[in-house]
Formats: structure tokens, sequence, C-alpha cells
């Protein structure tokens, strides 16, 4: 029997018509509406997350000026701003958000395989925010036992939030698990099963292999974080010892024995690294399509692009322990994990390189998206580097818990895959929004965002050379820092709430933008892959009106020598591509 | 940590072997008449079995995790190996038929001449074996209770109750599935609606066979 693809079969597909406001934007099946669910629930919680940390550097940067800011409150800002952005923020943004925007459209689908099952995604997940968001109203507060959440400081008696915080912080994530699978089973089977005729795995944008790689990653290294929540919460409720080692809490034998707190380290970070990819992976993908695309040129070595991730999505499971040089290891595993960690720096720097050629010679445009995207290209060489200083053993030790840590994986993962976010929303807001964004105000949030983000995280490397610890309410006075370390911290917490402020011009933009915006060309960008060319602008429901689109070639026919146009859609025949001058740089 | 990074080997050597072999010798860049016919899904089976097989690499995942921490934790000095009840042993069994049971149904409703009443007692049976085992599952709770093994009286009791816990959990998702295919058979819906659900139960029984078998000899071993 020929077996007709899902995408295909576009007469036995039932498509859900949604026909009330519940259904189409309440409890939408479309895959477009539950991004934007998905997405707006991530920002708003994103939000928060960033008050947090404004409330940190108050602290930082202003000692004991503020009276709402005390040691419980600073370790509960820590550990909420920290789950908040790298699990509610951006593995939702960039796997539920785009992943659930992106998949179907780019692969020429109608929608997601299983449309239930993803309205049920996002339900769960939101379920998850509000339990965590809960742990702020009960007795005793938020979990503040930092966001790796290491026993034993995270049920013993004497930490922030020791009682119900800590339960509602791990029964959150265990619901956000939950909802992470239901969404990740879908991408898989999606880009898997049901992509149109004529997209081949090689014809996909990048993307698409980015999203699917990180889901791919999610779902085998979530686990990990789900049997270490289920072993704590058992450890907290019913005195179990998989973690608890014996303890005595003021003068009080606990009633623990000789539970291992390392088990817990293993456990957390065989998902924790990986969870740095399952982020940067798809931002990986989505900055080379912007890259392309306002370049106007292919995307350099695309195969090698492809390989690299499947490099990195396999390398970063056995990379885990160099998150744990300091808990004490065998020498030789230090070895292996140091070595495994710096090869991982390869297929990584392969991709910096081809972003950095794809520009070369380019018709480059300098729109809000692209400024993003070469921004996150600074951004990530910089934290990349710091990587390499810290995958290794005896540079790690004395580094290890200092502001030179926190400065690493901010600009790695924070500031990075948070500038491909951005460069993303600009990208596809005429997409998803019909409108155009202010440019001026676009180019306005770039600048003071990019140029914040240095003047927060730069400084930070030489508090931590200065050997700053991390986590520290408040330092008081220690002979080997000098006064100027103090002062560096205030020009820092000065230069986050610039920062801070500057996403007010984005929400700013993109609200007045909805309103009031100029109606956005179709393919305004000159665009090649298909989420583009669907006819109708936002895409309507089923994407693709009465006929599903053919593709006849790779997403990144940018330029190409001899061809009238400087872009040729995936959806043009060979037979059909206009042939006629040379373009040039006029293209605009 | 052994457990779970050779399994994680295969599953990623797996699934990257497969995709290199799609993307190998590719030049998606040339106009390629023959990529142009290819229907856009890359295996030759229906969604909802790579669903599953995903669930069920998601699966093996956690409980290859919960083995390794079992291995890593019994290195601890207060470790003490428990006595299984003998229960477990009956239990197996139950397990055994009820995935036999689900197989047998398997091949009926796979035949062109399905008959509904072959495929009704294959599910039935299946069911009433997979009760048994949760059934039997929870004597022996019980008699750990009464034994005064309790789920933090030593860490090898508490990793007991946590897997057989989360097992269980597992066969009653299963069981939800069953339940809405019997009760579309009660019904008499043409058995050919149920066939897709019936195959890939199956499958989700003898993964559940395996874990437990698994899961028990590492229990019992040590």
């Amino acid at each position: 029997m020929t077996y007709v693809a899902i995408a295909d079969r576009d007469h036995e597909q039932d498509h859900h018509d949604p026909d009330t406001f519940l259904t189409k934007y309440v409890w939408s099946q479309d895959h477009k509406v539950i991004a934007i669910q998905y997405g707006g629930i991530a920002i708003f919680v994103g939000l928060i997350a960033l008050v947090l940390s404004l409330l940190m550097r108050l602290q930082l940067g202003f000692p004991n000026s503020f009276e709402i800011i005390n040691p419980e409150s600073y370790y509960q800002f820590v550990t909420m701003h920290g789950m908040i952005m790298v699990i509610y923020l951006l593995t939702a943004l960039f796997l539920g958000g785009f992943g659930n925007y992106l998949i179907p459209l780019m692969c020429g689908s109608r929608d997601m395989v299983f449309p239930f099952l993803n309205m049920l995604s996002v339900w769960v997940y939101l379920l998850s925010v509000l339990i965590l968001l809960a742990s702020f109203f009960v007795p005793g507060g938020t979990t503040g036992a930092g966001w790796t959440l290491y026993p034993p400081q995270s049920i013993a008696p004497g930490s922030p939030g020791v009682d119900l915080g800590i339960l509602l912080m791990l029964g959150s994530l265990g619901v956000f698990i939950v909802a992470f699978t239901m969404g990740g089973l879908n991408y898989v089977t999606t880009v898997l099963q049901a992509r149109c005729k004529g997209m081949t795995l090689m014809r996909l944008p990048l993307s698409v292999w980015g999203i699917f790689m990180a889901t791919v990653l999610g779902l085998l290294a979530f686990p990990a974080l789900l049997v270490s929540a289920v072993m704590m919460i058992l450890d907290k409720t019913l005195l179990t010892s998989f973690f608890m080692p014996a303890m005595i809490s003021a003068g009080e034998n606990l009633s623990y024995n000789d539970g291992s707190p390392i088990l817990f380290q293993h456990l957390f970070w065989f998902f924790g690294h990986p969870e740095v990819y399952i982020v940067a992976l798809p931002a990986f993908g989505i900055v080379s399509d912007v890259l392309a695309t306002h370049a106007r040129k292919n995307i350099f070595g695309y195969r090698m692009m492809v390989w690299a991730i499947l490099a990195i999505g396999g390398l970063s499971f056995i990379v885990w322990a160099h998150h744990m040089y300091v808990s004490g290891m065998n020498p030789y595993f230090g070895f292996f994990f140091a070595t495994t960690t710096l090869i991982i720096a390869v297929p990584t720097a392969l991709k910096v390189y081809n972003w950095v050629l794809t520009l070369w010679q380019g018709n480059i445009h300098l729109r809000v998206p692209m400024l993003f995207a070469i921004g996150f290209i600074f951004t990530f060489i910089h934290g990349g580097l710091t990587g390499l200083f810290l995958g290794n053993v005896t540079i790690d030790l004395p580094l290890s818990d200092t502001y030179f840590v926190v400065a690493h994986f901010h600009m790695v993962m924070g500031v990075s895959p948070v500038l491909v976010v951005f460069a993303a929303i600009y990208h596809w807001f005429p997409l998803m929004s019909g409108k155009m964004f202010n440019e001026t105000l676009g180019k306005w949030h770039f600048w003071i965002t990019f140029l914040g983000a240095y003047s927060v995280y730069l400084p930070m490397h030489y508090l931590g050379f200065q050997g700053v610890p991390r986590r520290y309410f408040s330092m008081g006075s220690t002979d080997f820092l000098p006064e100027s370390a103090q002062m560096l911290n205030v020009s820092i917490t000065i230069s986050a709430f610039i920062l801070a402020a500057a996403q007010l011009i984005f929400l700013y933009n993109i609200f007045t933008s909805l309103r009031k915006g100029k109606k956005a060309k179709p393919n305004c960008w000159g665009a090649t892959s298909l989420e583009w060319l669907a006819p109708d602008l936002p895409p309507k429901h089923g994407n693709w009106g009465h006929h599903l689109p053919e593709v006849h070639r790779w997403a990144y026919d940018y330029s190409v020598p001899g061809q009238e146009q400087d872009f040729t859609p995936q959806t043009v025949p060979a037979s059909e591509v206009p042939v006629g001058r040379e373009h040039g740089v006029e293209h605009d | 940590m052994t457990i779970t990074l050779i399994f994680l080997a295969c599953i990623m050597a797996t699934i990257i072997f497969w995709l290199l072999r799609q993307t190998f010798n590719v030049q998606p860049w040339v106009s390629d008449s023959v990529a142009d016919a290819v229907s856009g899904n890359s295996l030759n089976t229906k969604p909802q079995t790579i669903a599953l097989t995903t669930f069920l690499a998601v699966a093996t995942s956690l409980f290859a995790l919960f083995a390794s921490a079992y291995t890593l934790r019994m290195n601890m000095p207060d470790w003490r190996p428990m006595n299984e009840p003998m229960i477990l042993w009956v239990n197996t069994g139950f397990l055994v038929f009820a995935s036999f049971a689900y197989q047998w149904s398997r091949w009926s409703v796979g035949k062109l001449d399905a008959e509904q009443h072959k495929v009704s007692i294959g599910l039935g049976v299946a069911g009433l074996f997979s009760l048994l085992f949760l059934i039997g599952q929870l004597t022996a709770w019980q008699q750990l209770n009464e034994n005064g093994m309790y789920v933090s009286t030593n860490p090898s009791i508490s990793f007991f109750y946590v897997l057989t816990a989360l097992h269980g959990l597992h066969l009653l998702g299963g069981l939800y599935v069953w339940a809405r295919s019997v009760i579309r058979v009660f019904k008499g819906t043409d058995i050919k609606s149920i066939r897709l659900s019936v195959e890939l139960c199956a499958v989700y029984w003898h993964f559940m066979l395996l874990v437990w078998v698994l899961l028990f000899g590492l229990m019992i071993a040590t």
C-alpha cells in the first residue's frame, strides 16, 4: 500500500475548525494560537523573573538600603529568577512558542499531528506556572535553595521556603515536564511524519532542525529532573534518605541516614547540561534563518550546520559533570568530562564560523531582526570563549562560584538566546500579526539592550577574577576586594535598570504596532521558507487554504546568480524560476 | 550513571545514525526532481506509532535514570538489601499472561477476517491479568507494611516503593487506553477501528513487562 503523507491527506484530516470565541482563542487546537498562548505566558512569567533580578541588583549595588530585601528574600529572588528564566521562559518560549508556530508552517503541514494533545500541553504548562507562582503566596514563601535546588539545604531547616515553597517548586517542575512531553511528542511526530510533498529532511530550514533536536534532547533529559524531583519530594514528605545525609539541625538529629547529595547533583546536571542546548539549539537554528534572509545569502555550509546540531545534541549528554568539578571526583573522570566539554566546542565553533561566513560578502540589510542576530554572534562568541576557561578543571576550580561563572552563563545562555528571541519576534512579527513594527523603536531597543547587556556582564568577569563569590547577599568588609569592586557593582545595577527599561520600549512597540502598525506586505523580507508563502497574512486556520504547498528546493536560494529575483521561494519549480538580470545590492 | 549512559548512547547513536543516513551525500542546493516527488513522511508508519516509540524512549530514560540512581545509592553504607515478597513472582506471572493476551488480541485483530469475540476475549484477559498484577503489587506493599518495612526504613525499600509505584502508574495509563478499546468493542464498533489501538497497546504491554522484569531483576540481585 502506498503510504500517503499526513500533510497530503487533505481531505482525510479533521481540521477541527473553530467556530466560537472559546474554541478559537481559548481552548484552541490551532498551533498558531497555542504558540502565542505559550509565548504570552512565557513572556509574562519572564517579566516577573526580570523584576526579581532587579531586586537582587538593588541589594548588590546598594547593600542593605532596602528593607524588603533581606537575606532570605534575596535567596528566594535568586532561585526563582534562575528557574523561571531557564525553564519557564526560555524552554517554553523556544519550543512551546516558536516550535509550535514554526514547525507546521515551515514543514508545510496544516497543524501539529495531535492537536488536542497540543492544546493540553499549553494548559498543563499554564498549570505548572500557576503552581510555581502560588509559592510566592504560601507561608515561608518560595524556595531559596538556588536554582539548582541542591540538597541538603533545599529541604533542611534553615533555608527559606523549606516547607511548602520547595514542594510547590518540585511539583511545578513535574507538571512542566508532563506539559513538555505532550508538546515534544507532537513536535517530533510532526517533523518526521507531516511534511508536505517535496520537503525532504535536508530541505528543512535550520530553525526546524534546531527545534527538532532540542526536543529530542528535552524528551531524554527532562526525565532526569523528574526523577530527582520525585525523590526529593519523598525525602521531604516521607523522610526517605535518597539525597539527605545524616544531619544535626539546631542540636537535633534529623531522621535521615546516608543519603547522597552528590547523587542529586548527577541527576540534576544530567538534565541541566542538555538543558543548555535545549535552549541553544533552537536559537542556533532561528539565527541561521534570520541571518540568511537579511544577508540575502544562502546559509554557509548547510550540511555542516545540520551535522553540528546533531553532534552537539549527542555530545551534550556526556559533559554534565563539568558542573561538578568542585564536588570532587576521580581525576580521570575530570579529565574525561573536560575533554568532552572542549570537544563540544568544535561543532559549536563551526556554527559560529558559518554564521560569520554567511555574512561575508552578503547583501546585508541592517534591519532590526538582523541587528539582534548579529548581536547574538558577538555575545555567543564571548560567552562561548569563557566556557573554554570553565571547561578546564584547573581553571574552573578557582573561578567556580565566582561572578565569572555568572557572567559566563548569562552571556551564553541568557543574553544570547534572548537576543535570538527578539530577532525571531521582530522577524516573524509581520507574519504573526499582519502588521509592521516601528523600525526606529526597534533599533533603539536593540542598541540599548546590546550595549546594556555588555555593561552588565562584562564587568562581572572582572569581579569574578577578583574572587567575588556568587550567591552572597552581602560581602561586608573583605581584605581581598578593593573598594572599586563595589563601585563596579553600583555601575552594573544602574546598567541593569537601563537594560530593563529598554524592554519597555519593546513591549510598547509590540502593543502599539498590533493596534496601529502599518499593514505588512506578504513576505515582506523576501524570504524563501514556506511560512511566508501561506495564502493569508497572518496564516488562517489550516494554514494553506485549499491546497497544500509542494516544495521544489531548499530554504536558502538567496542571490542565486542569473536569476531575476534575489530569492526563490521553496515552492517554485526549477522550470519556473524567472531568469534575467543579475540582481545586485539594490534590493530592499 | 553507567546504565543511563549506555542506554542514551544507544538511543542517540540510533537517532544520529538514522538522521545522518538521511543527510549524507545529499546536496539540497541542487535541483532534484526525485526529491520533489518525495512525500513528507520519513518513516512508513503511522504517526501514533512514532508517538508511542518516542514515548517509550522517554519512559525508558526515566526508568534507566532510576536504575542508575539505585546503583549509585546502594554503595552508601546504610544500604540493606531487602527481602522481596514472594508474591512478586506471582505478579510477574500475571503480567506475562497480560502481555501474551494482548499479543493474542493483536494477532486476532490483525487478521483479514478478524473475529470480534476473539479480540474481546484477548482484551478481557489482558485487562484482567493487568488488574491482578496491580492488586498483587498493592498486596506486596501491604505485606511490607505489616512487616515494618516502611518507605523510609531503608533506601532499598524506598526504591522498591518508588519503582513499583511508577511502574504501576504507567500501567494504569495503559489501562486507560485499554478501557477505551473495551468500551468500543462492547458498543459494537467495527473491530478494525480499534486495530491500531490494540497493536500499540500490545507493544506497550510488552514494554511494561520488560521494564518490570529488569527492575525486579535489579532488586532481587542486589
